[in-house]
């Protein structure tokens, strides 16, 4: 059997006790507690007509709304002494190179507790309600709901009843942040989801990101296997007031030939970054890129493929990056310099914002580092291609290098998917140990 | 409980749909600051210099909150199909559509975050709707008295269809045809014999336009632009003399004094409340920010205030021991809130509910003090957040601000 021993991140200051039961009265997220409660509820103008997207006007909502709500209620949380440690007291710089990836100084993010395993041998399993889950979080981590409302403008309300027929989605803080303002999109709390995409949360997302207004503020999201922490269904997102480097990144366009004209998408291959990955723009509505791109994350979900999601750029641009990290570091592939660093490359450490728990490794951060590690986590050409094959097929596309050799493609996918993955990816038994 | 609706600009808004109160106002605003931009720096007779000159071009200035156009040129007017009144006080991104390359916008985003000069080509929509490829060549002009982005020049040059191997594919027929003689020709003779057969040919399909990656603009395009650049700098240069706020396009390191980036302030213009910045490391703890809503508040202007410390606004009835608070919180670098009498200008006092908050930037030390001021008695903003949460909305926004835009390339050693 083949172990890793992995210190995660804490998301929130109940995951400590994740072995204990506690009775309620706690004011929690669970059926005990939320549905009696009154959170501040923000409800965005949903989707009812087709929208032009970035029809030239890329200001933040009047006010900055959101984005006021968000960082008051973090800046609240801060001073209620609810976070681990003050993040604006972390030493961050620019890694001096052609793509600027950020580094940070950070030596409290990694909690030490003991080992517990964790499975990461398959992007899917089944929501588990004795492992840590976030209907146990109590509610002063949350901000705000956030959910569709009805009529054509945003809404916010700043005590709602929550009431017992509604699923509320929720905004929390992240107890352990990457930078200030990094919350937790968790959509339909009560409804225990695992973690997996399905086409309505990823489109609550894009809703969250269109609202902020702001390309520098992102959301993320991490496979299990792909170094998610927890099996509940959750986004995660924070500000940067500068550009990742992955979306500095030039991309080449795959030329379609059938099935993305009618809405619009684009889909590009990332070049010239150490992680493959594929890029999503366009649409004639946010509804019509969500469903490609959530589509796509389920074929991979179902070829178990472990993958992060980067949503760029207000919800225009998404990057998508099957990775296979875990499955190296298991078999014994990556190298013991980059594993003593300690950095798990989820979403955010593959578009160039890592965290480094060591002074010297802070130091002594250069572009060619963040780069063997990242180029450590992508999937080489040879595999890209075929999962990327398995993505055009899924979300019924036809790319024009396809049409070159049409028999040899039909059907291949197909038969490659079930007996291609076993045979390339995890060994049976393989264990993460944290 | 009542449902406080939020006025939608943004994304959402329709082209067509009358902007909202707050929008107006918006630009009521700016459009009172437009022309005073350009004429406090470079006289009266900027606009005249300017107009004399040729070619397609905008300057804008990131001082005033937006970021706005506060000059275009006919050529830019002609070009673009819009009149002078429809573009002053807007943002430039206005002429971005929906195939305007993403990272192109990125890129110009970020040569304006770092104040630098920069070339690209871009799609960008007339007023009519129609896309066009344009040369986008933009560069900022600093003042010598400040080192800070007076304006930035934006100039821009159409780039038209030509028959290189890109639209080479999207030539059909005798199009084709006509272009395959002309690649056989002399080489050297060939971009001026296929520039002007692409004239001849008449794009009429957007679509076409808009399914282009991308559109490299030739050496006479690139040369057209610099001298255009050259033109309108030499003009401001020269006109900058006049009023003695001489500007230059080369930023003069000032010795001591670093200034706020442009892009500090960019984001901060963006917070429409009431709030300064001071700076804890220079003497007497100088206020280095002031918002508009500051200004209004108290009835000072930014020239009257900038550089002085925040003790101004204390007078005869504030209470000693609020004040004793203050500093002791600063001391020991926590943030605080309190409730003390301030006055304004005019003599006029009000409660002010005042939070005051530290700022660290990337180093992790503090950098400003950040002060939100609220008074009691003035109406809510009716959009739902308690007065409180305003003010703590306020503190992490130039939390994020400050923190990110001071992240800089920061030394590495060579691991040993």
């Amino acid at each position: 059997m083949l172990t890793i021993k992995r210190v995660p991140t804490v998301l929130s200051n109940y995951q400590e006790d994740s072995g204990e039961s506690r009775g309620c009265g706690r004011n929690c997220l669970g059926k005990c507690c939320l549905p009696v409660s009154k959170l501040p509820l923000y409800a965005f103008k949903s989707d009812a007509k087709p929208e032009i997207s970035s029809s030239g006007v890329d200001e933040p909502p009047s006010d900055f709304f959101l984005n006021s709500l968000l960082l008051g209620g973090w800046e609240d949380r801060m001073s209620r002494g609810l976070f681990r440690y003050d993040v604006t007291a972390c030493e961050t710089k620019v890694i001096p190179g052609e793509y600027g990836f950020v580094a940070q100084l950070n030596e409290g993010r990694h909690l030490k507790k003991r080992p517990t395993e964790f499975r990461v041998d398959r992007v899917l399993q089944p929501f588990d309600p004795a492992k840590f889950n976030f209907t146990k979080v109590g509610q002063e981590e949350v901000l705000f709901r956030f959910e569709a409302g009805e009529g054509d403008k945003a809404r916010f309300l700043e005590s709602a009843a929550v009431g017992e027929a509604n699923t509320p989605s929720v905004v929390a803080i992240n107890v352990s942040p990457i930078e200030y303002g990094h919350v937790l999109l968790i959509p339909r709390v009560l409804d225990c989801l695992p973690q997996r995409i399905d086409p309505d949360s990823f489109l609550l997302a894009l809703h969250m990101a269109a609202e902020a207004g702001s390309p520098y503020f992102r959301l993320g999201y991490n496979s299990l296997g792909a170094f998610a922490t927890i099996n509940h269904l959750h986004f995660q997102a924070y500000f940067l007031t500068m550009p990742f480097p992955v979306e500095k990144a030039p991309t080449e366009r795959i030329p379609v030939v059938k099935g993305l004209s009618q809405s619009k998408v684009k889909v590009s291959k990332l070049l010239n970054y150490p992680v493959r990955g594929l890029v999503y723009e366009g649409g004639n509505t946010l509804k019509d890129l969500s469903d490609v791109v959530a589509n796509s994350c389920i074929c991979l979900q179902e070829n178990n493929i472990p993958f992060n999601v980067l949503i760029s750029d207000s919800g225009r641009r998404i990057f998508l990056f099957p990775q296979c990290y875990a499955e190296k570091q298991a078999l014994g592939e990556v190298s013991q310099e980059i594993l003593d660093t300690q950095v798990n490359p989820a979403v955010w450490e593959i578009s160039g914002h890592m965290v480094l728990k060591r002074k010297k490794d802070y130091e002594e951060a250069s572009e060619e580092y963040a780069w063997r590690l990242l180029a450590e986590v992508s999937l080489s050409e040879a595999r890209f291609e075929e999962v990327k094959a398995y993505i055009f097929e899924a979300t019924g596309l036809e790319s024009e290098e396809e049409k070159i050799e049409p028999e040899e493609n039909k059907g291949t996918p197909h038969q490659s998917s079930t007996t291609a993955v076993a045979a390339n990816h995890f060994p049976e038994g393989c264990l993460i140990l944290q | 409980m009542v449902a406080l609706t939020i006025p939608s600009i943004g994304r959402r808004a329709e082209n067509t749909s009358p902007p909202s109160a707050v929008a107006e106002v918006m630009a009521g605003c700016s459009l009172r600051l437009i022309e005073p931009s350009l004429t406090a720096r470079y006289s009266d007779w900027i606009s005249e210099a300017l107009d004399e000159i040729q070619g397609c071009f905008l300057i804008t200035d990131p001082g005033i909150a937006g970021h706005p156009i506060v000059f275009a040129s006919h050529g830019f007017l002609a070009m673009s199909g819009y009149s002078r009144e429809e573009v002053l006080g807007r943002n430039g991104r206005m002429f971005q559509g929906p195939a305007t390359n993403r990272r192109s916008v990125l890129e110009i985003r970020e040569a304006i975050r770092e104040e630098r000069t920069l070339q690209i080509s871009l799609l960008n929509y007339r007023k009519d709707g129609t896309p066009h490829w344009i040369l986008f060549h933009l560069f900022p002009v600093f003042g010598v008295d400040d080192g800070r982005v007076a304006h930035f020049v934006a100039v821009q040059v159409p780039i038209p269809r030509r028959s290189r191997s890109l639209s080479e594919a999207r030539c059909g027929g005798a199009r084709g045809r006509l272009f395959g003689a002309c690649r056989n020709e002399v080489r050297s003779d060939c971009d001026l014999g296929c520039n002007l057969a692409a004239d001849l040919f008449v794009d009429v399909d957007n679509r076409g336009l808009e399914a282009e990656e991308s559109r490299e603009a030739s050496e006479q395009e690139k040369e057209r632009a610099s001298d255009a650049a050259n033109s309108i700098l030499s003009a401001l240069t020269q006109y900058s003399k006049l009023t003695g706020r001489v500007v230059s396009s080369k930023r003069c390191r000032l010795a001591g004094i670093s200034p706020l980036s442009s892009s500090l302030i960019l984001s901060l213009g963006r917070i429409k409340q009431s709030f300064v910045l001071t700076d804890p490391q220079l003497p007497d703890m100088p206020i280095v920010y002031a918002s508009d809503e500051f200004l209004s508040l108290t009835g000072y202007s930014r020239h009257e205030i900038l550089g002085h410390n925040y003790e101004f606004l204390n007078g005869p009835d504030t209470e000693v021991e609020v004040l004793h608070q203050i500093r002791q919180s600063i001391q020991v670098e926590c943030a605080c809130t309190v409730r003390l009498l301030n006055y304004r200008k005019d003599g006029s006092s009000f409660w002010n509910l005042l939070h005051i908050s530290p700022v660290r930037n990337a180093s992790g030390k503090v950098a400003f003090y950040v002060n939100v001021q609220i008074d009691e008695n003035a109406k809510s903003d009716g959009l739902g957040l308690s007065p409180h949460m305003r003010q703590l909305g306020v503190v992490g926004a130039v939390k994020v601000a400050v923190r990110s835009l001071s992240l800089c390339a920061g030394p590495s050693r060579p691991s040993s």
